[in-house]
């Protein structure tokens, strides 16, 4: 059927592209205690992407049943459609890529659900006075690419996930904690979570009154999300290097930040999320370098975007149904430093550490600018964690901070699936309070 | 569409089953600095089913409406795995309806050149100013038509029409980049793409003068909100909370969100309502089929009410709000604000500006985000306030406060209410959902703003 949609688009264009995308997943969620629904999310769609007289037109559909309309809209968007000079990939001979396995697959709900009610009643019982919620998700996705070049590309990916969040409410006083994985495989180590959860609770215990000013902050891997990731990696996408709207412009090859800091974007690891033999336009993935200690290496780029850079896709397109491929990351991965954790806080007389941050991303991240309000973060005095902070704000710009950077950890963990980084800590983070 | 909703509830052993169709049309046109970066038109069409057993939930979405009666099963035996208890849901009368969009210009009336030839305008408002790096601006209108039946009797038809548009202009000297940007809406009203041109001509300037500016230094501050960043003010720092969803399953918030408690002095008082017309939360039933309201949440600096589902309402003992919302069929319904407005008092800005010494003033906003205890929003423009005067310009800054303590500091509403209608709100993974907020100019003590 879709060499048909192939076919009848080829009609009335130069170039074609299919992508068609259906996905399965059976999201389970727990609140308050015990288990609350049971859902299962079944989607397919087309999207369609042709270029006539170096123009593109796009359209998308979930009525498989509408080919005919979904070509006609594509064409009509051809007369107004951005200009291109992009030609969609040939066939390529791509890496084994693995991503989806076959007991993850054939994971029932039931399974599931007693994976979750398993791990909600061990928190439940030990902390009787949160609140505790999780989710509990599993999901099989199937992508096909067709272009009228040659490529034809197809891959499965299967995914498991985990999340939970505890509230503890004291009047007016709350404490939030969060922990989660996700994989493709269901390799989920619920003691480590459990292990986790509790180390934050300790911390936790006590509220202490924030260090303020111009002082250290060590961001643990989730601070590192949450905070310092969009900014800096916003720098190195080809939409912002073809506007010239990138700080790093001009940038490539030359020392910007601290020669211990390497990061990779590397979708090529085996079943991580986000990993995949090809991007969302058919180019193979690599082990791409951005930063090779402190030099800026390379800047990610799509077709169009490389198209307009005159440089050469990264196979970093990234896509959902219903819009046009752009250039993201995918799994990035930070080299570890020496410093242990450990080490790292009993280092400082005075500072904050960071778990988990409110409102990051907003103002002006183009800059590298980031300010927010920290969710869940501890004082540190002599070397010691004395408890949680509350009503602290910090702020700075993520080019100067990672400039010349206090201490890179030595210990790595995955974030969210398709982030492996460890703790950093940092001068120059501007921390405000209330008095 | 009636038929085959009202055949598929049929013959099923559940305590509650809901059904929904969407049709869904979208247009969107996109540039990135000078050149056009995408312009696409995309259709949908899918459904869900939502049953409940025992109090247990389950759900099924669905691209393929052949599958109806299987998705009806598969929900079914979902909730049956949940449920252990009894299944509450507040009283709704069944209702039959089918309920035509609200339409005051329809998109779908303008040619896709027309719209094309309309954002070149404002792209030329962009570049014809100042000299800026970049710029973006985005068009996208929505088509949504819904079809909606439950085991109860109900059968309502609905369609809205969202008009969205967004803007932004990009300053650069060397490695320090600045940007001000532009968020506007509407419910069916295309004619609000003929009124953006002033702030969009305005952003070249605004994001040179932020480039220019000093910033803030970080601390506590007396800040006045514009009635934009106002709104998105009482979103993050009371609406969230208000929606019962947070509250209802957590014995201890529950005590903490005790009808009569004090939130704020006796000029304080906050409504959230699809039935305010016009406005992009506006609609006639929300999707469990119950009929919108107005819903006084604060009145008088006491709270009187919060916004619920037929669940979240049964289980507190109190009357639906009409308030359970989804983004689209791919999603559950939760409970969620719809147009949440600060009503006005008497004072005027300088009124407000009177007697601070020192402190910020703030326009327009970025975005926002609230933990229940904490919440931040960021302003689009900031100046400082010097000797009860609107002083320098400085860089735009976020804000953060109590959600507890912040609505007590806020000691004074002006008369000037406006409506904010950019943006969207996000909540348990759907985003963005059409929303709007109001307010009048603000005044709040004790502030803290994020800076060097």
């Amino acid at each position: 059927m879709l060499e048909d949609l192939l076919t009848q688009a080829l009609k009335q264009a130069d170039q074609a592209e299919i992508f068609q995308v259906s996905s399965l997943s059976t999201p389970i969620s727990f609140e308050a205690n015990r288990l609350k629904s049971v859902e299962a999310r079944d989607s397919s769609g087309v999207a369609l992407r042709i270029i006539k007289n170096g123009r593109i037109g796009f359209s998308s559909t979930t009525d498989m049943s509408d080919m005919d309309g979904l070509v006609a809209r594509a064409v009509e968007m051809l007369p107004f459609g951005a200009k291109t000079s992009m030609n969609f990939p040939a066939a390529s001979e791509y890496a084994d890529v693995v991503t989806f396995d076959q007991v993850t697959s054939d994971l029932k709900v039931e399974a599931l659900v007693e994976a979750g009610s398993k791990l909600i009643d061990k928190l439940h019982a030990d902390w009787p006075d949160i609140v505790w919620s999780a989710g509990v998700s599993k999901s099989v996705s199937s992508t096909t690419l067709l272009n009228s070049n040659g490529c034809h590309a197809e891959e499965t990916t299967s995914a498991i996930g985990i999340g939970m969040e505890g509230t503890l409410v004291k009047d007016t006083d709350m404490l939030f904690v969060f922990e989660g994985q996700s994989t493709c495989r269901p390799t989920i180590d619920t003691d480590a979570i459990i292990a986790s959860i509790e180390r934050k609770l300790n911390w936790a215990e006590h509220v202490a009154p924030p260090p303020t000013g111009s002082i250290p902050v060590i961001f643990t891997p989730n601070a590192v999300a949450d905070l310092l990731l969009e900014p800096l990696l916003e720098g190195f996408n080809g939409r912002n290097i073809v506007q010239s709207s990138s700080p790093l412009i001009e940038k490539l090859g030359t020392l910007v930040l601290d020669p211990r800091l390497s990061v990779w974007d590397d979708p090529t690891l085996p079943f991580i999320s986000g990993s995949g033999a090809f991007d969302g336009e058919g180019i193979p993935s690599s082990r791409l370098p951005l930063i090779k200690q402190g030099v800026i290496a390379n800047f990610i780029y799509d077709l169009q975007t490389a198209a307009q850079a005159g440089a050469r896709s990264t196979g970093n397109a990234h896509r959902g149904l219903g819009s046009q491929p752009s250039p993201d990351t995918s799994v990035i991965v930070i080299d570890p430093g020496d410093t242990l954790f450990a080490d790292m806080i009993a280092g400082y007389p005075k500072a904050l550490l960071v778990e988990s941050f409110l409102g990051a991303g907003q103002g002006n991240t183009l800059g590298g600018d980031f300010s927010a309000n920290v969710l869940l973060g501890y004082a540190v005095e002599n070397g010691k964690i004395i408890g949680r902070v509350k009503d602290t704000m910090v702020a700075g710009n993520v080019y100067t901070i990672l400039k010349d950077i206090e201490a890179l950890g030595s210990e790595l963990e995955w974030v969210d699936g398709s982030l492996r980084t460890p703790a950093i800590s940092c001068t120059g983070v501007s921390v405000s309070s209330k008095a | 569409m009636r038929d085959l909703i009202e055949s598929a509830l049929k013959g099923h052993n559940a305590d509650y089953i809901e059904i929904r169709i969407e049709d869904t049309e979208t247009t969107n046109i996109s540039f990135l600095g000078r050149e056009l970066d995408s312009i696409g038109h995309s259709t949908g069409k899918g459904g869900n089913v939502r049953a409940c057993v025992k109090g247990g939930w389950g759900f099924a979405s669905f691209n393929d409406l052949d599958s109806i009666r299987s998705k009806v099963e598969q929900a079914i035996s979902q909730a049956r795995m949940v449920g252990n208890e009894k299944t509450e849901l507040a009283e709704a009368a069944p209702v039959i309806a089918i309920v035509p969009p609200h339409i005051i210009s329809d998109p779908a009336d303008v040619p896709l050149s027309e719209k094309h030839r309309i954002m070149e305008e404002y792209l030329d408002l962009l570049w014809g100013g100042p000299e800026i790096q970049t710029s973006s601006l985005r068009y996208s209108d929505g088509h949504r038509r819904m079809f909606y039946g439950n085991s109860q009797g109900t059968y309502i038809e609905q369609a809205r029409i969202d008009v969205n548009f967004w803007a932004s202009a990009v300053a650069r000297n060397g490695g320090d980049i600045q940007q001000a940007s532009i968020s506007m809406g509407s419910l069916g009203d295309f004619g609000l793409i003929h009124r953006m041109q002033s702030e969009v001509a305005e952003l070249p300037h605004k994001a040179l003068e932020f480039l220019a500016a000093p910033q803030v230094q970080g601390g506590e501050y007396t800040v006045v909100l514009d009635p934009v960043l106002a709104g998105v003010f009482v979103h993050e720092a009371f609406g969230h909370l208000s929606e019962a969803d947070h509250v209802y399953e957590n014995p201890k918030l529950r005590e903490v969100m005790v009808m009569g408690r004090r939130f704020g002095g006796e000029h304080l008082n906050i409504v959230d309502g699809a039935k305010i017309p016009d406005l992009r939360g506006s609609y006639q039933y929300d999707e469990e089929g119950v009929e919108a309201q107005r819903t006084d949440l604060i009145r008088e600096g006491v709270l009187v009410g919060r916004l619920h589902s037929r669940e979240t309402a049964a289980k507190m003992g109190e009357k639906p709000s009409g308030n359970a919302r989804a983004i689209g069929y791919q999603h559950p319904p939760i409970v969620r604000m719809t147009n949440t407005i600060i009503e006005p008092g008497e004072a005027t800005l300088d009124d407000l500006l009177e007697g601070i010494k020192e402190g910020v003033y703030c326009k327009n906003w970025y975005g926002g985000m609230t933990s229940m205890e904490q919440f931040t929003f960021s302003a689009g423009e900031t100046y400082m306030i010097r000797d009860g005067k609107i002083a320098e310009t400085v860089r735009p800054v976020m804000l953060s406060g109590n959600v507890f303590s912040t609505l007590e500091n806020l000691d004074g509403v002006g008369n000037d209410l406006e409506m904010n209608e950019g943006g969207g709100c996000g909540k348990g993974g759907q985003s963005p959902l059409p929303v709007s907020n109001g307010s009048p100019h603000i005044r709040l003590r004790n502030c803290l703003v994020g800076g060097a």
